[in-house]
C-alpha cells in the first residue's frame, strides 16, 4: 500500500541519517582521543631522558649538565599560592556580590559581562597591564608581579564559579534563613556559602589549574632565576618559563628537561581537574527537574 | 561560631608557611646593608640579550661553585637589557649591538665585549653537503631580497659550477622575533649589498621582503629542516648542535670560509680593537684572511660609576674571572672566547673608565 | 530570668535585642560596602588593562590614526606600522579553530551524553579534558616538530593538488608545502578550543530533563532526532556561550599559534601560506622593542585584541539575547 511504502523509505532514510550522525561522533571522539594520546605521548618520549628523581632533587643547570627542576617547581608553588590568595577573595567576593545583591541589576549583568572579558582575555594581553603597573614603577621583574598577573587570569574563572554556584543554591533555604531573622550577612557566609562551597572550592582548583601552564603574563613579570631564590621581589624560577627558555635551545639537555616539566604540569593539572570533579561529585546539587 | 570553613582555613595555613620561607634569606644579599667584609656583593644580576644566555647560566653556576657569589642573568632581549641596566635596577646589561660612546657617555655606562660567537646561513637542498654551497655576500642578499628565487638561479650555478643545483624555488626563513642574530646579520647584509642598506637596514626586526619567520633560533632551524629548498640564518652554536648544512662564504679578503671556532676567533682577532674607543665596533665583514664574514660580539654594559660600590665591585670581579677561567667552557658550548690581546686592551679600559 | 515570663517586657532584653539589631544592620552594610568594592574592582581591573594598552599605543594612534587598522605595511626599520596582517591572520585561525572545533565537540559531547555505555563515559570523558590541561607551549612545541612536518609532507601536497586545482576555493587550498601557515594554526587551536566547547555541552546536555528525552523516544524518534530535535534546541543558549567562550580563547592564544603560523607579514587569502596574529606579534616583539613607536604599536595591538574580544563577547550577547525574546521568555 502507497502511504506505507513511503513511510518505510522514510523510516529508513531516519535510521540512515541516525547510523551516520552516531559513527560521525564516535569518530569526532576518536579524533579527540587520537590528538591526546599523541601529543601525550611525544611529551613523554621526549622528556623520558629528564625523568627520573633528580627533576625533583636539583636545580636547574647550564648547558649540556645533569640536573633538574627544583627551583622552578618551588617557584611555580609559590607564584600560584600567591596569585590564589590575592585572587580568591576578591573573586569570592565579587561573585557573592553578583549572585546576592545584585543579581537582576544593570551594574550587575555589566560586570558579568565584563568577568567574561576578563575570562576570554589573551593572558599576554594581562601580562603587559602588570608590566606597566607593578614592573615599571618597580624598575624590575620580581615574583610578585608574576603572582599579581596569574592572580588577574585566575580571578574571572573564580568570580563565575561562584556566582553561578551560588545561584543554584535554592530560593528556599534563603528564604528560610531570612525569615528566621538572620542577618543578611549570616546567611550568606554561613548558610549559602556552605551548601555552595564544593563548587567553589572547584573553582578555585579550575583557576589553579588555569595559571599553571600560563607562560605568557610571565613573560614580562616573574621572569625567571636560574638559582633557588625566596625572594618575592626578585625574579623567581618558574616551570613554564623554563620549559619556554629550554625547549627554544640547541642543547638536548635542556630540551629533556623542557619536557619532562611539561609533562609534570600536565600531571598536576589532570589531577586537579579530576579533584574538582570528585569534590563536586560528592555533594551534587540536585538537578532542577 | 566560626564563618571561616575548614578548608579555607588549611588553605590560609600553608600559604603562610610558604610565605614565610619567603622572606629574603641572607644568602642572595639583596639587601643594601649586607656588604660583606671584602667589599664585594654576594649576589648581583645582569639582563640582557638571549644569544648569550647559555653561556652565562654555566659561567654563573661555575663562579658560584668556585667564589661563592650568585650571578643571575635574565634573558629578557638586548632592548630590555639596555633599558634596565640606563634606570639602573640591573648590575650589568648585555646587547647584541653595541651603543654609540655618545649614549654611553649620556648614560654614564661603559661596554666592552663578553664572547664571539656568529651568524651562519644554513640550507636544506637535496644532495648538497655541509660547507658545499658557495656563497658571496652581495648574492645572499639577493637571496633574502627575493631577488634570486631559485637555486638554479645564474649567479649561484657561477659561485659553484660543480654542483648539481636543482630547479627549486628557494624559501628563505628568518627570525620572527627580534633578536641580536638578526642584528648581526642584518648588519652584515648592509655592508655588502647597498640594496639591502636601502631596502630593509638594520636592526633586530627588520621588514624581510620575503619568507617565512621562525620563532627563535630553534623555529629557524626546525622550518629549515622541514621545508625542502630553504635558506635559514642562525646562531653559530644551533648550526654546530642540530649538525646543519651551513654554507661557506667569501670573506672581504676574498676568501671563501667556513663557519668554525677559528674563523671566528680569527674575525675577532683582525678586527680593530685598539683604536676603537668603547669598543663601538660591530665584527660582521671583518678584514682578516681567513676570517668569518658574520661573527658577532655580545656587548656588556656597566655603570661607571655605580651607586653601590660593592655590586660594582662584585660585577668587576665575575666578568675577570670570566676572562681567566671562562674560555674552556664557552668554547664547549660553541661560542668564541676573547682573544688574549682584547682581553687586556679590556682590562686598561676598566683602568682608564670604570672608578673601582 | 523566668523561663515562663515572656522576655520582651523586660528593659534589658530589650536594650540588648536593639543594640543587635544595630550591630547586624552595621555590618550587613559593611559586608554590603565590601562585596560591592570587590564586584567593582573586577570593572576596574578590566577597564585598568584595556585603558593601559590603549594609553601606551596613544603615540601610534596619533601617529597613524585609524589607517593603522587598515595598513598592512609592518616595518619596525622605517617606523611604519600597520595592523591588518595580524588582524586578518587572527581573525581567520579563530574561525578555522572554530570551524572544526564545534562540530567535533558537539560529537564528543553526543558520544558522551547519549552513545557510551557508562563505564566508558568518564574515562573517556576525563581524557577529553587531559587536552585543556596541557600547557599551550607544548601544542606549539608539538604542532612545530611533530604536526607540521607530517602535514607539510604527506596532506598539504595533496591538497594543494587537489583542492587547490578547482576554480574559486582552489584560491583558498593552494600553496608551498611548508606544513606551517595559517591551516596547522588553525588546526592546532581548534585541539585547544575542543575540550572547553566539548565540556560545556556535555554538562548541558546532561541537564536536558530526561522525560523531555523519554517523550521523543516513546513516539519513536531516532537517537540523533532526539539530539538535533530535542536536546540541542533546549540547551541552544549555553552552547552557544560555549562556542563563543572558545571563540574568545582562540582569538587570545599565544605560544601555540607563535611556534606554527609562520610569522610572515603577507596578506594572502591561501590557507597554506604562513601568516600572524596579534599575540603572537606582541610575544615576538616585544622583549626586543626598543623604539617607542615600535612598543606602542605593540600596545595599541593589544588594546585591538581586547577590542575583538569585546565585539565577539557582546556578539554573542545580543543572540542570546534574541533567543531568549524569540522564546517569549
Amino acid at each position: 500500500m502507497r502511504p506505507l511504502a513511503h513511510s518505510r523509505a522514510r523510516h529508513l532514510r531516519r535510521r540512515f541519517t541516525n547510523g551516520v550522525a552516531l559513527v560521525l561522533s564516535v569518530l569526532a571522539t576518536v579524533f579527540g582521543l587520537v590528538f591526546l594520546v599523541w601529543i601525550v605521548w611525544t611529551t613523554f618520549s621526549r622528556g623520558l631522558e629528564a625523568l627520573n628523581l633528580d627533576l625533583f632533587t636539583q636545580m636547574t643547570p647550564p648547558p649540556n649538565e645533569a640536573g633538574g627542576l627544583l627551583n622552578a617547581f618551588f617557584g611555580s608553588a609559590v607564584i600560584s599560592a600567591l596569585a590564589i590568595a590575592i585572587g580568591t577573595p576578591i573573586g569570592i567576593g565579587a561573585g557573592i556580590w553578583l549572585a546576592e545583591y545584585a543579581r537582576g541589576s544593570r551594574l550587575g549583568n555589566t560586570v558579568r559581562f565584563v568577568n567574561d572579558i576578563l575570562l576570554s582575555a589573551p593572558s599576554i594581553v594581562l601580562g603587559l597591564f602588570i608590566y606597566a603597573l607593578v614592573v615599571l614603577p618597580m624598575g624590575h621583574f620580581s615574583a610578585f608581579a608574576g603572582a599579581i598577573a596569574l592572580a588577574l587570569v585566575a580571578l574571572p574563572v573564580i568570580v563565575r564559579t561562584t556566582d553561578e554556584m551560588l545561584q543554584l543554591v535554592p530560593g528556599q533555604m534563603r528564604e528560610a534563613a531570612l525569615s528566621l531573622g538572620i542577618p543578611q550577612w549570616k546567611v550568606t557566609m554561613q548558610i549559602l556559602f556552605r551548601a555552595a562551597r564544593p563548587g567553589i572550592v572547584t573553582g578555585i582548583l579550575l583557576a589553579l589549574a588555569r595559571i599553571s601552564g600560563e607562560t605568557a603574563p610571565l613573560l614580562f613579570t616573574a621572569y625567571n632565576n636560574q638559582f633557588w631564590s625566596t625572594n618575592l621581589m626578585e625574579p623567581m624560577a618558574n616551570v613554564p618559563m623554563v620549559i619556554y627558555q629550554y625547549a627554544l635551545s640547541p642543547f638536548a639537555s635542556w630540551n629533556a628537561l623542557a619536557w619532562a616539566g611539561a609533562l609534570i604540569v600536565m600531571l598536576f593539572v589532570l589531577t586537579l581537574s579530576l579533584l574538582a570533579r570528585a569534590i563536586l561529585l560528592r555533594q551534587r546539587m540536585p538537578a532542577n527537574d | 561560631m566560626n564563618p571561616i570553613p575548614r578548608s579555607l582555613r588549611l588553605l590560609a595555613l600553608s600559604f603562610m608557611f610558604m610565605l614565610a620561607a619567603c622572606q629574603p634569606s641572607d644568602q642572595d644579599g639583596g639587601t643594601a646593608d649586607a656588604v660583606p667584609e671584602d667589599g664585594i656583593a654576594r649576589s648581583i644580576t645582569g639582563a640582557g640579550a638571549s644569544f648569550v644566555y647559555p653561556v652565562m647560566a654555566k659561567w654563573s653556576s661555575d663562579y658560584r661553585t668556585s667564589s661563592g657569589r650568585q650571578v643571575n642573568y635574565q634573558s629578557v632581549g638586548s632592548g630590555g637589557g639596555i633599558a634596565q641596566i640606563k634606570a639602573g635596577t640591573v648590575d650589568f646589561g648585555s646587547s647584541d649591538a653595541p651603543l654609540s660612546s655618545e649614549d654611553l657617555l649620556a648614560s654614564g655606562l661603559a661596554q666592552f665585549p663578553s664572547v664571539i660567537g656568529g651568524v651562519v646561513p644554513v640550507v636544506n637542498i637535496d644532495g648538497i653537503t655541509p660547507g658545499a654551497l658557495r656563497l658571496t655576500g652581495p648574492v645572499l642578499a639577493d637571496v633574502f631580497l627575493g631577488k634570486i628565487t631559485r637555486w638554479n638561479d645564474a649567479a649561484l650555478v657561477e659561485l659553484n659550477p660543480d654542483l648539481a643545483l636543482p630547479d627549486q624555488a628557494i624559501t628563505v626563513v628568518h627570525r620572527a622575533d627580534g633578536s641580536g642574530t638578526t642584528f648581526n646579520f642584518a648588519n652584515y647584509l648592509a655592508k655588502v649589498s647597498a640594496d639591502w642598506k636601502a631596502g630593509p637596514g638594520e636592526g633586530t626586526a627588520v621588514r624581510w621582503p620575503t619568507g617565512i619567520g621562525g620563532k627563535g633560533n630553534e623555529g629557524v632551524a626546525a622550518y629549515v629542516q622541514q621545508v625542502k629548498g630553504s635558506i635559514g640564518y642562525v646562531e653559530f652554536s644551533y648550526a654546530k648542535q642540530n649538525a646543519m648544512s651551513h654554507v661557506a662564504l667569501r670573506n672581504a679578503a676574498g676568501n671563501f670560509v667556513e663557519p668554525t671556532s677559528e674563523s671566528f676567533a680569527a674575525a675577532a682577532e683582525s678586527a680593530d680593537w685598539q683604536n676603537t674607543a668603547d669598543f663601538d665596533l660591530v665584527l660582521t665583514d671583518a678584514p682578516g684572511a681567513d676570517a668569518w664574514p658574520i661573527a658577532a660580539t655580545n656587548f656588556v654594559l656597566v655603570h661607571r660609576s655605580p651607586k653601590d660600590a660593592s655590586r660594582g665591585a662584585a660585577t668587576r670581579a665575575f666578568f675577570e674571572w670570566i676572562y681567566a677561567n671562562g674560555d674552556a667552557e664557552a668554547a664547549a658550548l660553541d661560542y668564541v672566547p676573547l682573544p688574549d690581546a682584547l682581553v687586556t686592551r679590556i682590562q686598561e679600559y676598566w683602568q682608564a673608565t670604570l672608578d673601582n | 530570668m523566668s523561663a515562663a515570663a515572656p522576655a520582651t517586657s523586660s528593659p534589658a532584653r530589650l536594650a540588648a535585642v536593639a543594640r543587635r539589631e544595630r550591630r547586624d544592620i552595621r555590618l550587613d552594610r559593611l559586608f554590603r560596602t565590601v562585596l560591592t568594592a570587590a564586584g567593582l574592582l573586577v570593572l576596574a581591573l578590566l577597564l585598568g588593562a584595556a585603558l593601559s594598552m590603549l594609553w601606551g599605543g596613544r603615540e601610534t594612534l596619533a601617529t597613524f590614526g585609524l589607517d593603522f587598522f587598515f595598513t598592512a605595511d609592518w616595518d619596525v626599520g622605517a617606523r611604519r606600522f600597520g595592523a591588518l596582517v595580524p588582524i586578518y591572520g587572527t581573525l581567520v585561525s579563530a574561525t578555522i579553530a572554530l570551524l572544526i572545533a564545534v562540530p567535533v565537540s558537539f560529537g564528543i559531547a553526543v558520544f558522551l551524553t547519549e552513545l557510551a555505555p557508562g563505564w566508558l563515559r568518564t574515562p573517556v570523558g576525563t581524557a577529553i579534558e587531559l587536552l585543556a590541561g596541557i600547557p599551550s607551549i607544548i601544542y606549539g612545541m608539538w604542532g612545530l616538530f611533530v604536526l607540521a612536518p607530517i602535514l607539510g609532507q604527506h596532506v598539504y601536497p595533496k591538497i594543494n593538488d587537489t583542492l587547490g586545482q578547482l576554480p574559486l576555493i582552489g584560491l583558498l587550498f593552494h600553496g608551498p608545502p611548508l606544513g606551517i601557515g595559517m591551516l596547522t594554526a588553525g588546526l592546532v587551536l581548534a585541539i585547544m578550543v575542543i575540550p572547553f566547547i566539548a565540556s560545556v555541552m556535555r554538562e548541558v546536555f546532561l541537564t536536558v530533563p530526561s522525560r523531555l528525552k523519554e517523550s521523543a523516544y516513546a513516539l519513536g524518534s531516532t537517537t540523533w532526532e532526539v539530539v538535533w530535535d530535542v536536546v540541542l534546541p533546549y540547551t541552544r543558549s549555553a552552547v552557544i556561550g560555549g562556542v563563543f567562550l572558545g571563540l574568545g580563547r582562540a582569538l587570545g592564544e599565544t605560544m601555540a599559534v607563535t611556534f606554527v603560523i609562520g610569522n610572515a607579514y603577507a596578506l594572502s587569502a591561501a590557507l597554506l601560506e604562513p601568516g600572524s596574529s596579534i599575540a603572537s606579534t606582541i610575544a615576538n616583539e616585544f622583549a626586543e622593542a626598543v623604539d617607542p613607536l615600535h612598543r606602542s604599536s605593540l600596545l595599541a595591538l593589544g588594546f585591538v585584541l581586547f577590542l575583538l574580544t569585546f565585539v565577539v563577547l557582546a556578539l554573542a550577547r545580543l543572540m542570546l539575547y534574541r533567543l531568549k525574546r524569540k522564546e517569549g521568555l
